[in-house]
């Protein structure tokens, strides 16, 4: 149950992030941590001791493999997290643009 | 299973750093380091479609903020401004959701099947089917693409979106330098 | 942005070939060892970044840019929904694998799978270059 805890502290340290900080990049940064956190703690799942990845390389092997289901889920959530820190970094940039800073707190009033 | 908690330490505290340090690119070499020990941990337990996977994706994160931290400002975050009473409530929020979450997770935590010990009802069937029938070699490919071939069409879609939605908000209208 | 040095230009001349062709490996051999589509299509974009990285993007045409990575990002992605309905054409069920399975271990083996793993690495990799131009590497100023 150990290396579960560790991946519940790391989701934490980004959601700590998503609240309280006041600059678009670390906000930025801490949906990315958010990510990293969820993939880890799904492969952590279906690892079984002692037992190899799940690719047969002879004809009639021992069947000792890891759990290939979560390993199939996580595959595609990863490219997905790039696509989504993406759309976040151009509404940053888009920000930048108009208001001439990082920072929510002056990002208020509507430009006129 | 050593080397697996020392690399979660690692990043742990490459996280922690890459949150609270002042400095902005710091902080995004600081995330490359976070994803480099996610990858290496996905080797420890079995998995090198993943670790492929992460490596390509977290080189190619750090190279986007750093792009974006280069071209906008090179100073460094907003720390001097003087703290009001919303951010002394927005830790305090931060501080009663984690002890909330913790203590829910830790009890969830108990009817979790163990680390290293997994129920695979289903993923037996999955690797004798895969083995016999489709005669696969590789048998996560087989599961994404055979048993669960619909999810890859909804994950297609998912990064035809962003894209779109990045190229519509990026879109300038103007002449070149 | 502007290129990097002498040294980085020369051995990016020799490599982002090498590293093109080592994401085409990946994704044609996605049933047999590990990688797949989403592996090699990443690795593919990542050779072309390097060679916008290493000599700057001044003298590159982003219209054309634009124009190619769309192109094959849609063809991509048409390619996977087709080969998806042929199964629904044949009519027994939508993503049914109609391609005869073959021996074991073989190169052109197990049904649909060589094709899906092919558009899915067109499309990542022409996905992620298209968003990579846009954010970093744009030169166009705004017209106020």
């Amino acid at each position: 149950m150990l290396p579960y805890i560790g991946c519940i502290i790391l989701f934490l340290i980004g959601i700590y992030a998503i609240l309280t900080k006041r600059n678009i990049i670390k906000i930025a940064i801490g949906f990315c941590l958010l990510e990293y956190a969820v993939n880890l703690f799904f492969a952590l799942i279906g690892y079984k001791k002692g037992s190899l990845a799940p690719i047969y390389t002879q004809i009639n092997q021992q069947r000792n493999f890891v759990d290939p289901i979560p390993q199939a889920l996580v595959l595609t959530a990863i490219v997905i997290g790039l696509g989504t820190t993406a759309l976040l970094l151009s509404v940053a940039i888009r920000l930048h643009e108009k208001y001439k800073t990082f920072d929510i707190k002056e990002i208020k009033r509507l430009k006129e | 299973m050593i080397e697996l908690y020392i690399l979660l330490i690692v990043a742990i505290g490459a996280g922690i750093v890459a949150v609270e340090i002042k400095d902005l690119l710091a902080s995004a070499i600081s995330l490359g380091v976070v994803g480099f020990s996610v990858a290496i941990m996905f080797i420890l337990v079995q998995a090198p479609d993943l670790a492929i996977v992460q490596i390509v994706v977290e080189v190619l994160t750090v190279i986007i903020f750093v792009g974006v931290i280069l071209k906008t400002t090179h100073i460094d975050t907003t720390w001097t401004k003087e703290k009001e009473i919303r951010d002394y409530l927005a830790k305090g929020i931060f501080a009663f959701f984690a002890i909330f979450f913790l203590t829910f997770s830790l009890l969830a935590f108990k009817e979790l099947p163990g680390f290293g010990k997994p129920i695979m009802k289903i993923a037996s069937h999955y690797l004798i089917k895969g083995f016999e029938e489709i005669k696969a070699a590789n048998q996560v490919a087989a599961v994404i693409l055979d048993f669960r071939g619909y999810d890859t069409l909804g994950e297609a879609t998912v990064l035809f979106t962003s894209v779109i939605g990045v190229l519509t908000i990026l879109r300038k209208i103007g002449k070149t330098k | 942005m502007k290129g990097m040095t002498v040294i980085v230009k020369t051995i990016t001349k020799l490599l982002c070939g090498l590293i093109f062709l080592y994401g085409i490996y990946i994704i044609a051999h996605g049933h047999l060892t590990p990688g797949g589509g989403f592996a090699g299509g990443v690795i593919i974009a990542a050779s072309f970044i390097l060679l916008i990285l290493a000599f700057g993007s001044e003298e590159f045409k982003e219209q054309m840019g634009y124009l190619y990575s769309s192109i094959f990002e849609s063809v991509g992605g048409l390619l996977f929904l087709l080969i998806a309905l042929f199964g629904l054409l044949l009519g027994i069920s939508f993503f049914y694998n109609f391609l005869p399975k073959g021996k074991l271990f073989m190169l052109f083996s197990s049904g649909i799978i060589p094709l899906c793993n092919l558009a899915i690495g067109i499309k990542v990799g022409a996905g992620l270059f298209a968003i990579f131009l846009a954010i970093a590497a744009s030169r166009f100023i705004i017209k106020e």
